[in-house]
């Protein structure tokens, strides 16, 4: 028994890191983060090429068939370059809902089509997540009616996954008659969010083979917390990482800044708040996996506190860069809008703590 | 990440659980570290001992149990008492934090001597560290001893000695060579609080109690034996045993402990029926703090793992005195609210009877400032995570005024 990373976990790790720091310096990170879509096809080619796509599709239907702690080092490795690469809906829910709520058929038709990365699912959830926004569909005589605001991962979506408030989800084609999707900027431009307003849309499939749909449900609400989570911890450690970095080389009063305590301790007062984070993210990921009876209660919990924990850190490692750290020229601010974006999809802290309350049988939901 | 219980693992969880029903009659409350044990409490130790729910990987020569290092085993022993809100056993200073310091540079013979009284509870110990001239700049110790016939001769004053009133022996951090640089000349001795020369005075808190107290040392002769390493390595050996002293003081199943603890209160029905746990901004104050002390917790387990594996965690091990003392704290104060006015009724019990719970928490809720203060203060801890854990430069030296040194 270890509660660490194996080798292969720590080598791939860093293999995406070194992937990312290569294909995304601040001039190409701009450049993307200029359409706001969230996706960009070549990094999305060259993330399929390093095995993201299929990370987490069992290897009878060409994936990799690793688990949701290698899913969590992945997001926290785009986290940490903010990324604009679909993943946590796209490459993580969906497979998660496939598996939990699809049927034989379903599972061998789709899942190899999101390994391969032509299937890339925009996901919504809203109101099981405690989401804001509209979220009232409704399947009537097989087809989808009703607006579901906040898609993840929707930007240049080939299919969306629209969640029921039963816990079923409906899976539509983008482009098919009765959908309209309107990709919604979002303050974090390497993420969109999509609003989907749906007038008798005929689903392509529908997941419901669980026994009980809301368990399923939540369990790819679950999965998407881990993920937020993680990809806050990379984000947040990248901005922790520049800080002290920028206070090793930034004169003033003849001194190195790093030197003077009030600068060091924001520095410290950061370390302290995100180094347990790392070890909180990776058990939420294995729970998800291995220890069922806590899994909704942990990833709940590591969504609300990184959500907590990122803000406070987004906001010292700016203000160690000074006026600098305000200005789009170092381009930190990618990654404080990545952590705000995290902080609000699939449910603030409040609503998150709310759900770990529930799960831990405090109070009724 | 294999957190797995093996069948093994299982039936421990079962054999601990069994355990705390058949005896928690005879269990103290957790926590207590701050008195002598009394009979209830050594009896307990001795219990816990033979089952080896304490000191379990401590070699069965040094009196331990001397099972193979299991983190996953001492997770579940933990959880075990912290879940049944039961004493784990006893937690001082001669337990904490020397016997580890023993166990890493000690001689064999020290082993044998001093860690099996000292992990049954029998010898306390206490810790001859800051002195009035150097809290903050513990390497500026003035306490000297000379060698003389055989014996280190000691001369000088300790302050802030915890426990120095009922202890039966000190671990003293002393210059025994003066003309050596201040970190180089400083000597880690084992000495009796009975030798002929040792005056204890007691140093009475803001609690009421007197938890700490000054030690004076008048030509205090002390055995040349009674040394940890060598003269010279006072420093050295006093760093070890701070990081066994941050690790106690960040100790995250204490966080569980008081969580919990909380939690039990919160669901109690008060004086109009109603349970604050149905209310949702108590509630949202007590989910906040499970959050932080869930990743407190498997931070811990985390460094467990290195240090089985022989990896230095570095900055993962600077930030825990910090991060578990300041959220210590935020526990008590949650405590204190839940508590309200009637919280605030305090009758200190003195050295031995137990506290009731409100007096308890209210000694918990300024007693944790005194260890956000002690073993290196908070902004001690921030200078060595800053500069050790994240390479940041040491602040430059500024010139002292003449007349002050």
């Amino acid at each position: 028994m270890r509660f660490g990373l194996t080798e292969d976990q720590g080598l791939f790790g860093r293999s995406l890191r070194g992937f990312l720091a290569d294909r995304l310096p601040l001039d190409a990170l701009r450049r993307l983060a200029e359409t706001g879509t969230g996706f960009d096809a070549e990094l999305w080619r060259g993330l399929g090429e390093l095995g993201l796509h299929g990370l987490l599709v069992p290897e009878e239907h060409g994936g990799a068939g690793l688990g949701m702690l290698d899913a969590a080092l992945a997001a926290e490795a785009l986290g940490y370059h903010a990324a604009p690469a679909p993943f946590a809906a796209a490459l993580v829910m969906a497979v998660q809902a496939f598996r939990s709520a699809g049927d034989a058929e379903q599972q061998r038709q789709w899942l190899p089509r999101i390994a391969q990365g032509q299937a890339r699912i925009g996901l919504g959830f809203a109101g099981l997540a405690g989401q804001t926004g509209r979220a009232a569909l409704r399947l009537e005589g097989g087809r989808l009616s009703g607006a579901l605001d906040g898609l993840m991962d929707g930007g240049e979506a080939t299919h969306f996954l629209a969640y029921l408030p039963d816990g079923r989800a409906a899976l539509i084609e983008a482009g098919a008659p009765g959908v309209t999707a309107t990709l919604r900027r979002s303050v974090d431009r390497t993420r969109a969010l999509v609003d989907l307003d749906l007038a008798g849309a005929a689903p392509v499939a529908l997941l419901q083979s669980s026994n009980d749909p809301l368990a399923a449900a939540r369990r790819v609400r679950d999965a998407g917390r881990v993920m937020l989570a993680a990809d806050t911890l990379g984000a947040a450690q990248n901005m922790l990482d520049r800080a002290v970095a920028y206070a090793k080389e930034r004169v003033q009063f003849g001194r190195v800044i790093g030197s003077f305590q009030g600068v060091k301790y924001m520095c410290a007062d950061m370390a302290t708040m995100l180094e347990p984070c790392r070890a909180m993210v990776w058990y939420a990921a294995y729970a998800q996996d291995a220890v069922p009876e806590e899994a909704a209660m942990v990833a709940a919990h590591a969504k609300a506190h990184l959500a907590e924990v990122g803000r406070e850190v987004a906001r010292l490692a700016t203000e160690v860069h000074g006026g600098m750290g305000f200005t789009d020229l170092l381009g930190l601010h990618h990654q404080f809008k990545r952590i705000t974006f995290d902080r609000q999809v699939l449910g603030g802290p409040e609503r998150c703590r709310h759900d770990a309350a529930v799960a831990q049988g405090w109070v009724a939901a | 990440m294999d957190l797995t219980l093996t069948p093994k693992h299982r039936a421990l969880r079962e054999e601990v659980d069994a355990f705390i029903a058949a005896h928690r009659g005879a269990a103290p409350r957790p926590g207590g570290g701050r008195k002598r044990p009394d009979r209830k409490a050594l009896d307990w130790q001795a219990l816990l001992l033979e089952h080896g729910y304490f000191a379990r990987t401590i070699p069965r020569e040094y009196g331990g149990f001397g099972a193979p290092h299991d983190v996953i085993e001492l997770a579940i022993i933990a959880d075990a008492f912290s879940r049944a809100g039961i004493s784990p056993g006893i937690h001082n200073q001669g337990i904490s934090m020397l016997v580890p310091t023993l166990l890493e540079v000690g001689t064999e013979e020290q082993k044998r001597r001093w860690i099996g009284p000292t992990i049954r509870g029998e010898t306390i110990w206490c810790q001859g560290y800051s002195e009035p001239g150097s809290g903050s700049d513990l390497a500026a110790a003035q306490t000297r001893a000379v060698v003389e016939d055989g014996h280190f001769v000691i001369n000088g004053q300790k302050i802030w000695t915890s426990s120095a009133h009922f202890a039966d022996m000190m671990f003293l951090l002393c210059r025994t060579e003066p003309d050596k640089s201040k970190h180089a000349g400083l000597s880690y001795l084992l000495l009796p609080m009975s030798a002929p020369g040792i005056e204890v005075r007691p140093l009475r808190t803001m609690t009421g109690r007197a938890e700490f107290n000054e030690t004076f040392f008048t030509d205090v002769r002390v055995p040349v034996d009674q040394i940890v390493m060598g003269r010279g390595d006072g420093w050295h050996v006093a760093n070890v045993t701070l990081k066994y002293e941050r690790m106690l003081l960040g100790d995250p199943n204490k966080l569980q402990q008081r969580l919990e603890a909380i939690r039990r209160m919160m669901e109690q029905p008060g004086a109009d029926g109603a349970r604050l746990l149905d209310r949702a901004e108590w509630r949202d104050r007590l989910l906040r703090l499970q959050g932080e002390v869930i990743a407190a917790r498997n931070h811990n387990m985390r460094l467990l793992t290195e240090t089985a594996e022989g990896v230095d965690s570095g900055l993962g091990r600077f930030i825990v005195k910090y991060h578990g003392t300041m959220l210590a704290h935020r526990l008590a104060s949650l405590a204190l609210d839940v508590m309200g006015s009637t919280g605030l009724l305090y009758e200190p019990q003195g050295e031995v009877a137990e506290d009731d719970p409100a007096t308890t928490w209210q000694i918990d809720y300024m007693y944790d400032i005194g260890l956000i203060i002690g073993g290196g203060s908070s902004n001690i801890q921030k200078n060595i995570i800053g500069e050790r854990g994240l390479g940041l430069p040491r602040e430059p030296k500024a010139a002292v005024p003449a007349g002050r040194n």
